[in-house]
């Protein structure tokens, strides 16, 4: 404390120097420190090995075996790419996101960053965009040892349009992800919590609701991020959905005797675009109230 | 609070004229904080750590590297600026706490409980600085319960018990406004006593007004005489023949201040 005699109360505060930036500045700021904090981290290295893995998995198998599988480029990338990319985007979020936020607390790092002059919305939005940056990485090393298969197989030109269009509906599904293992990470102040309850909810629990909605209330389940999800796949199918209601089928007597029941599989491209983004604002809104409510005691 | 870390119950909290709780970031803006001992990414460097503390506080990159190295140098980092953080004692930690809330030459310095959680050579590393901090005419703004410390480092404190304030005044007013009536000394004994036993033999001496055990052998006497007392109490705590072997006053005048204070409360 200044030597001069004067009370705290009596001394006048000098304006600061420095204006610290608007918040949006702010945000990428921050996603970019805490990029460059991820990609030096081990977690980092090993979700690179785990895409590594299965690419190789995939390039060896396709090697091996062939037949269908590199039949037509449709065939090829439906696979290759369709069926691992929803498990993948699960398995990033969760491991960078998963204690995004509760880590803060956790691990104690939150008490430095709420030192300085932010938002709460800004150090949340800037760490999400970091998680999503970091996950949407590794995704895109997946993308390009599935093409670097294809390419081998078909060449380069025969890279179809609908893989475009599956990226870019697995970058949005990885935006709804992360937006849900956010909620959870804001929701405890414990890491373990947020990654058990992301991995169980869209690994397992989705799926069983999905299943419910549509078998116990025979109604579409629009409300499913999974349901959503499928449309990353179903774009390779022979006729896409491109609509706003859910393809589905009939099933005549294996759930119940005598009764027809309609299963709903997959939504339109239209219906899962619509879900996925509800779910990214949904999420937001509630992982920022929840961050916003907790406190560092 | 004034970091909106926690919320009020009621209430709000103003730096520089500026709610911490309705705009933050500008009342944040002027302040250096340091809260308990936190943690930075294990993976950064402290010279990382401060560019983006700059970075966030709108400090023009021109100036990062001077500031840099001149805050380093302060609280005597400069010679592992590029090391990981990871890697460090709690107390070196702490210390590039501290440079990331002098980095921006802040108008005050809000530090909870600095050398909270740090091992004896963390806290006194903490408090040189803190020392230095003081010599530099930085106004701090500081919360703790090591009463030394607060001694130590500021000029006028505020007494909290349970919430309630109990008084607000310069460091030599407090001291000179309750030492001479209320006197504390600490009593060692060789063999321990019962608390009740305590409370029923040495708080029935004349001008005893509370009597603390401090663990089985050592208790906190305090006290409403003058010095003259003093003699008659040791010539009758020695004559209660309970194992006197110590006799001494507690080395904080400020914790003094504070226990008769806690005391009259209860």
């Amino acid at each position: 404390m200044s030597s001069a005699s004067a009370t705290v109360s009596e001394r006048t505060a000098v304006p600061s120097a420095f204006r610290p930036p608007p918040s949006l500045p702010q945000i990428v700021k921050l996603a970019r420190y805490q990029l460059r904090e991820f990609l030096r981290t081990r977690r980092f290295v090993a979700m690179i090995g785990i895409v590594l893995a299965v690419g190789l998995i995939l390039t060896a198998v396709t090697a091996h075996y062939r037949g269908g599988l590199v039949a037509d480029p449709i065939a090829f990338y439906g696979t290759a790419w369709a069926a691992a990319v929803g498990y993948l985007i699960v398995l990033t979020a969760i491991l960078f996101g998963g204690d995004a936020i509760a880590g803060e607390f956790q691990n104690k790092t939150g008490y430095f960053l709420m030192g300085l002059p932010v938002r709460r919305s800004t150090v949340y939005l800037g760490k999400y965009l970091a998680v999503y940056a970091a996950a949407a990485t590794a995704l895109l090393a997946y993308l390009a040892l599935v093409v670097a298969n294809g390419a081998y197989y078909f060449g380069v030109h025969a890279v179809p349009w609908q893989l475009g269009i599956s990226v870019l509906l697995a970058l949005l599904y990885l935006a709804a992800v992360v937006g849900v293992t956010f909620v959870f990470s804001s929701l405890f102040k414990t890491s373990a919590y947020g990654f058990v309850l992301t991995a169980v909810l869209l690994l397992f629990g989705f799926s069983l609701l999905q299943d419910y909605v549509s078998i116990l209330v025979h109604g579409e389940p629009w409300m499913i991020l999974t349901y959503a999800a499928g449309t990353v796949g179903s774009v390779f199918g022979g006729t896409v959905n491109w609509g706003w209601s859910g393809s589905w089928v009939l099933m005549h007597g294996e759930i119940e005797k005598n009764v027809v029941v309609k299963i709903y599989t997959v939504a339109g491209v239209a219906e899962g675009v619509a879900i996925m983004l509800g779910y990214v604002a949904l999420t937001a809104a509630a992982g920022l109230w929840l961050f916003g409510r907790e406190e560092f005691s | 609070m004034l970091t909106d870390t926690i919320h009020p119950t009621e209430g709000e909290c103003f730096l520089n004229g500026v709610s911490t709780r309705r705009d933050r970031t500008t009342a944040l803006a002027g302040a250096g904080v340091l809260i308990e001992s936190p943690e930075i990414h294990p993976s950064l460097t402290p010279r990382e750590a401060l560019q983006m503390v700059a970075d966030l506080r709108g400090v023009p990159g021109a100036e990062w590297r001077a500031r840099i190295d001149t805050t380093l140098e302060e609280v005597r980092m400069s010679d592992w600026a590029d090391q990981e953080v990871g890697r460090f004692s709690k107390g070196m930690k702490q210390r590039i706490h501290i440079a990331a809330a002098l980095l921006h030459d802040p108008t005050v310095v809000l530090l909870d409980e600095p050398s909270s959680g740090l091992d004896p050579r963390g806290m006194a590393e903490v408090r040189s600085i803190l020392r230095d901090l003081r010599r530099a005419h930085r106004l701090i703004f500081m919360s703790g319960h090591i009463l030394s410390e607060v001694t130590d480092v500021c000029d006028e404190v505020a007494l909290l018990d349970r919430g309630r304030l109990l008084f607000c005044d310069t460091l030599p007013n407090v001291i000179a406004r309750f030492t001479p009536t209320q006197r504390a000394v600490d009593v060692t004994l060789a063999r321990p006593l019962a608390g009740e036993a305590l409370a029923g033999s040495i708080g029935r001496l004349p001008v005893v007004i509370a009597v603390r055990p401090r663990d089985a052998r050592r208790l906190r006497r305090t006290s409403d005489g003058g010095i003259d007392d003093e003699e008659r109490l040791l010539r009758a705590l020695v004559g209660l023949d309970i194992g006197m072997a110590g006799f001494a006053a507690p080395e904080s005048a400020l914790e003094e201040v504070y226990l008769s204070q806690i005391s009259r409360g209860e």
